[in-house]
């Protein structure tokens, strides 16, 4: 089923705050055999010119991911969540994510195309604190196999 | 030490990255990362829905990979922008070795903003599990 054009631009409700945590940071950083001392010890964050322990570049998609289930369940979208396979990843930016942080996520339908039969869902999803400041921007594409 | 803008030119090689992913990698990471998708850890669901067998989540994949820009850096809040493709699953045995990854990386562009593209190429067994990989890193 094609996805409807009309959907890009739907925006959602911002999540609930994620507060980042530095075990949290360590604990994923260690799962990408990262051994970089700025995701794991404050002291060696401090003495890169970071106030805390940053996260891997990757790390956001801990939050993207949960923040973009709303645009995939959403029953307008219809994806079939059966036939998905994760096909692009991005991610801006703004700052380091570092422990501390209290983030919002906030998601957005970026994009639909449909190409020989495969739905194609781009989700945009913002990251802020919530003071409003943006730390980094993420853009997921799912595309949902068409029946063979 | 942190490189510097100085230490690039267009064409400058990464340092490459060998490692190995085993099914002990995939669970720890699913736990990280709260990715639970089956595919990751039955093989009689990835069989099911016709992979040959286990695959290792593509973030995974694009997290080891990025690995290699940051370190070559020295700085992973260098890492300004990264963005990949998915096109081949990494299949991982459920034996001690696991499935290997490589990781190569170039120098695409240097921007006079100080921001430079790295385009790397990432393989498993000789094929190329992302087929668009590219990190932009801000360099003093």
């Amino acid at each position: 089923m094609a996805l409807d054009a009309g959907l890009v631009g739907r925006g959602y409700p911002p999540s609930a705050v994620y507060e980042v945590g530095r075990e949290k940071i360590a604990e994923f950083a260690r799962a990408l055999g990262d051994p970089d001392p700025v995701h794991l010890d404050p002291a060696a964050a401090r003495a890169a010119g970071h106030p805390d322990v940053i996260a891997p570049p990757t790390f956001a998609v801990v939050l993207s991911l949960q923040a973009a289930d709303v645009v995939v369940e959403d029953p307008d979208v219809g994806l079939d969540y059966s036939r998905v396979v994760h096909g692009e990843q991005r991610f801006t930016h703004h700052r380091p994510i570092r422990a501390g942080d209290r983030l919002v996520a906030t998601a957005t339908v970026d994009a639909v195309r449909t190409v020989a039969g495969n739905d194609m869902l781009t989700t945009r999803v913002d990251l802020a604190t919530e003071d409003g400041e943006l730390v980094c921007t993420t853009r997921s594409m799912l595309v949902a196999r068409g029946a063979s | 030490m942190t490189l510097r803008l100085t230490d690039v030119e267009v064409g400058t090689a990464l340092p490459e990255q060998v490692s190995r992913v085993t099914r002990a990698d995939l669970v720890r990471y699913a736990g990280a990362s709260g990715d639970l998708n089956v595919i990751h850890w039955s093989d009689r669901v990835a069989r099911e829905v016709g992979l040959p067998g286990v695959i290792a989540h593509g973030m995974l994949t694009a997290g080891i990979a990025v690995r290699a820009v940051s370190q070559w850096v020295g700085d992973p809040g260098a890492v300004v922008d990264y963005q990949v493709r998915f096109s081949r699953p990494v299949v991982v045995p459920d034996d001690d070795e696991g499935a290997e990854l490589t990781v190569r990386g170039r120098v695409a562009a240097v921007g006079d903003d100080g921001r430079v593209r790295v385009d790397l190429t990432v393989t498993s067994g000789g094929d190329k599990v992302l087929s668009l990989a590219r990190a932009v890193v801000a360099l003093g």
